[in-house]
């Protein structure tokens, strides 16, 4: 791959640079290219949901991802702080009711905000910006199709690829007419009422549990397991909080169809489901239906067999380098679509950012994806980062690995004398590698904040001697790893006393 | 070493030793600890896994006013965790605000009842106590509610409250009676009339209108809790905030205090406390500022003027225990040993060491490893972190960037700094003007992080993390290859980029 930071560029080109997609990945790359001084267009374009739902520039997880979801997540929690305040001698009205409108006014009034920045942040970059739909027709010529119809071609000497994905359907009766997805939940102009959530990924979760926060009826049902790929000892103890605070689970059922028994704001829906294990049947009604059984990358419809990129037939994802190149050289990708990667905000941006710096200023980093941490903001968070208990055992041998667990109450959660041993800590060692920490697991309050800074330890090799010789922060819930000393290998007892 | 430390041992005790040794009695215990805190619990507990004997003496002299507690030191009954707690419940006060705009319709007016906090967090508290006397009872550890006093190096007579004595022996001797409120008794009426942290946690009522004296962690943290309660409090600092803390971090903090409704009274101090007909106190003080003489009236004066070690009652000079003449507390080597052989002191009481529950419970754990397991892992004291529980908190990890600049020559740091706002406030309508983050780095080569500070809230989740890293010898291109987490506070450091030297805006913007 040669790099191209100092020879000029062709004045046969329109732009140095055209990223397709306005989203984390995408503008991130768009900003720093800028930076170069190298003339960048981008082109966003949001192909309304079955329901009818749109939105501005930034992408997923500014719009129907990230930040929605933690700001309707923290409505949740605050549901449960005014429960505790009373216990710390806080006295309102007994009846509290939650406004589904004012939250998600306020909300998607902060999610406007963001639109507009983004669009001052790219001007004043000096990115040219489009809002239409743009699509490889030749080499190094995309067709961008805007909101009226209106088409425009334009050439550039490399192209970012930054589509991201979208929610996939059952590809049952009913589906795309009466059901919903998380793109249309975060803006949705009437309370959901009883809710049913198809899918077991953090999606579902995350939502199921922020919803259920807020007061209402919701059912979760799962194909078979829960969060598919995270550690499946962490997974449970999610699922089993969740149950206990509320949320029903229909285990092994798929939804069959989707009738509308009365249209609404919201209407009433029957849900008919067959079980994965046998023939039963089960109907039940719902207000809505939400489904988030995964997702898909945008990458069909993007004219890339006329440019002669490669895709995963069957995911539709992109393979490319690890520097972040399709098979056509003057090609890149970042971020969901990518094959392989992680889907998340922080490495789209990272990945994109690198990228340019390696195109247009002579760098080499290139983005590391290995100990990426992540956070899942279910009513009990659970914060990772590096292998699974599964993943590591299969890898290393069960004998060469140490599991070191415990248990932990937030002091916060005593005095309202809730939740007893549902917080818990794991780290996963490599014994033939001085005890290396190898995976950080907590489910507790704050998982993203108490994660982010083991993961930079993680990053520096941290070893199980270096996080006994670190004095913990009293009285937080991070410092619970500063002194795990019972290996699952005893079968200790992990269950929390006092101070 | 240790030969060397006999051979300048007194005759004396070196005499009553040998005295005992020659009529072949032996010590009753292996292990003496006086004082059942944090880090002399931690001792103890760790001693008896090993099969050894061991006994704890733990006292607690009332204060002035009369406050009393149990087994468990300060942390628990009046330190750490009734601190947290009622910070916390300081903290709901402020999501009981944000909650309308997240959709929660709470009929106003909404207020706060102490008595309902101060109960439940005295029942937890004593949960604890009670936690305490099981433990060491399972770990069959034997526990004496007796003031403690040498009467020679091995030998400690216990008084109990009714004047009971009991004479304890042991092989090795641990001193761990922490430290007690300073009463600033050149004031008049400042010990008649004021409470300390001793008493605040205990209170029955409301301490309503409220003088904390002090600029320390202690002052402030109450201060702010005492505020997001709903109470009138006012900070009265004679000079700077959180000395011996990152200033400009301190600074923050204070000026969050002030736009969160805290009064302060910077640069002056009181002069006299006098009791009015009303049950109130009168205070007097003098702002060096303004060369004035003020006054105003409280329901409650609180010193915090800093903590002192409880050393007088031992009896140190009886065995030659050796103490800094200034600050009062015992001089140890990097083994906790003492002066004396087989005495040794952990925790708040010595001299040099951080006043912090788990550095104490680390080396409590250390020195019973030491003696009784053959370990020779000695406490590493560097890199201690720490927060402050103020309204916005702060919690760092290293050097000051003072401190940085007087080690290393300020062109030879680098201090990479953010403005940011958490997305919690953003919907909620909260003013985000002191949420700061900064990472003092060495500039060569290698950039290797010399401290990390952070304001914001959940600050001690965000740098527990972080203050391992560092123990790891973390560097600035580490921590930039490290993935942030989406959405939040934390990731924000992964994300540091402009520095101070550079003098661009610090303000993080969008995704």
């Amino acid at each position: 791959m040669e790099m191209n930071g100092l020879a000029p560029v062709p004045d046969s080109y329109d732009y140095d640079l055209i990223v397709i997609g306005g989203g984390s990945g995408g503008l991130a790359a768009a900003k720093e290219a800028a930076k170069y001084e190298k003339k960048v267009m981008v082109l966003d374009f949001v192909k309304p949901t079955p329901q009818g739902n749109s939105w501005g520039l930034g992408g997923t997880c500014v719009n129907v991802g990230c930040i929605p979801k933690k700001l309707m997540h923290q409505a949740a929690l605050l549901g449960q702080a005014l429960q505790d305040s009373r216990k710390f001698g806080w006295q309102f009205t007994e009846e509290v009711k939650h406004n589904w409108m004012t939250m998600t006014e306020s909300v998607q009034n902060y999610i406007g905000s963001l639109n507009w920045g983004y669009r001052v942040a790219l001007r004043d970059n000096k990115v040219t910006y489009e809002n239409a739909y743009g699509e490889f027709v030749g080499p190094h010529t995309i067709k961008a199709t805007n909101k009226r119809g209106v088409e425009k071609l334009y050439t550039a000497e490399r192209f970012l690829i930054a589509t991201g994905e979208r929610p996939r359907y059952l590809g049952i009766p009913g589906d795309k007419e009466y059901c919903i997805s998380s793109d249309d939940l975060f803006s949705l102009p009437y309370c959901p009422g009883k809710t049913l959530v198809v899918g077991a990924s953090y999606v579902a979760l995350e939502c199921a549990g922020f919803l259920a926060g807020l007061g209402l009826d919701v059912t979760v049902m799962v194909r078979s397991i829960l969060l598919r790929g995270f550690d499946q000892d962490m997974a449970n103890k999610i699922g089993e909080y969740m149950k206990e605070h509320g949320v029903n689970f229909i285990r092994e059922f798929v939804p069959t169809k989707v009738e509308q028994l009365e249209e609404g704001t919201p209407g009433r829906l029957k849900v008919t489901a067959k079980s994965t294990t046998g023939d039963q049947i089960i109907e039940e009604e719902y207000n809505t239906v939400l489904l988030a059984i995964g997702r898909d990358p945008c990458t069909r419809n993007i004219g890339l067999d006329k440019v002669g990129v490669n895709i995963n037939e069957k995911t539709g994802k992109i393979p490319v380098s690890d520097e972040e190149q399709t098979n056509v050289p003057y090609i890149y990708a970042v971020g969901d679509i990518l094959q392989d990667k992680l889907e998340l905000t922080p490495v789209a941006i990272q990945a994109g950012r690198l990228l340019v710096r390696r195109l247009y200023a002579g760098a080499t980093t290139k983005c590391d994806y290995v100990n990426v941490p992540t956070t899942v903001f279910t009513p009990l968070e659970y914060g990772a980062c590096g292998y699974s208990e599964e993943t590591a055992v299969e890898k290393f041998g069960e004998e060469n690995i140490e599991v070191y667990h415990s248990h932990f109450w937030p002091l916060e959660w005593t005095v309202p004398s809730r939740d007893n041993n549902k917080c818990y800590a794991k780290i996963i060692c490599n014994i033939q590698d001085n005890e290396r920490v190898i995976g950080f697991h907590v489910l507790g309050p704050n998982a993203g904040e108490v994660t982010q800074g083991f993961a930079a330890a993680i990053k520096c090799g941290m070893t199980k001697e270096q996080l006994d010789n670190t004095i913990g922060i009293h009285p937080v819930c991070a410092e619970v790893f500063t002194t795990l000393s019972v290996t699952k290998r005893s079968g200790e007892n992990t269950l929390v006393s006092g101070c | 070493m240790a030969a060397l430390r006999r051979a300048r041992r007194g005759a004396g005790s070196g005499l009553c030793r040998t005295l005992r040794a020659l009529s072949g009695k032996k010590n009753e215990y292996d292990l003496l600890v006086i004082g059942g805190g944090s880090g002399g619990l931690a001792c103890a507990k760790e001693a008896a896994q090993f099969g050894r004997k061991v006994a704890v003496l733990d006292y607690v002299d009332p204060s002035p006013q009369g406050t009393t507690w149990g087994l468990g030191g300060t942390c628990v009954n009046v330190g750490c965790i009734p601190k947290k707690l009622m910070h916390q419940a300081a903290l709901l006060g402020s999501a009981l605000k944000d909650a309308h705009h997240y959709g929660w319709n709470i009929a106003q007016p909404v207020h706060h009842t102490w008595s309902v906090m101060a109960q439940a967090v005295q029942n937890y508290v004593k949960s604890l106590n009670w936690g305490h006397r099981v433990q060491l009872q399972d770990k069959k550890v034997k526990y004496f509610n007796m003031k403690g006093s040498f009467s020679d190096p091995h030998t400690v007579r216990g008084l109990t409250k009714a004047g009971k004595e009991t004479i304890v022996t042991a092989d090795n001797i641990v001193i761990a009676t922490g430290g007690r409120p300073k009463y600033p008794t050149h004031i008049a009426g400042a010990l008649q009339y004021g409470i300390t942290s001793d008493d605040l946690f205990w209170l029955k009522e409301s301490p309503g209108k409220t003088l904390i004296v002090g600029a320390s962690y202690v002052s402030l943290e109450c201060a702010g809790f005492l505020t997001g309660i709903g109470l009138d409090t006012a900070v009265m600092m004679r000079s700077i905030p959180l000395r011996g803390f990152d200033q400009q971090m301190a600074s923050l903090v204070t000026e969050h205090m002030e736009s969160y409704g805290t009064k302060f009274l910077k640069r002056c101090f009181p002069t006299k406390v006098e009791k009015l007909e009303s049950n109130r106190l009168q205070v007097t003080w003098k702002n060096t500022d303004l060369g004035t003489e003020e006054t105003d009236s409280f329901d409650t004066v609180m010193w915090a003027v800093g903590r002192a070690p409880d050393t007088k009652t031992l009896n140190l000079e009886t065995v030659g225990v050796k103490t800094n003449s200034e600050t009062g507390k015992i001089i140890v080597d990097a083994s906790e040993a003492t002066s004396v052989p087989h005495i040794y002191a952990i925790g708040d009481i010595t001299e040099g060491r951080p006043e912090l529950t788990p550095t104490a419970i680390a080396a409590g754990k250390l020195l019973a490893q030491r003696l009784f397991g053959q370990s020779s892992e000695l406490m590493d004291y560097d890199s201690v972190p720490t927060t402050v529980f103020t309204p916005l908190e702060y919690g760092c990890v290293g050097l000051s960037e003072e401190a940085a600049v007087q080690c290393h020559g300020s062109d030879n740091i680098e201090v990479f700094h953010a403005y940011y706002k958490p997305l919690e406030f953003t919907v909620a309508e909260r003013d985000a003007t002191q949420c700061y983050m900064k990472m003092v780095c060495l500039r060569e080569r290698e950039q290797r992080i010399l401290g990390l500070h952070f304001i914001g809230p959940n600050a001690g989740e965000v740098i527990q993390g972080f203050a391992l890293g560092i123990k790891c010898g973390a560097t600035y291109p580490q921590l930039m290859k490290t993935v942030g987490i989406h959405p939040t506070c934390a990731e924000e450091v992964t994300k540091l980029h402009i520095t101070k030297r550079s003098g661009l805006d610090a303000t993080v913007t969008g995704c």
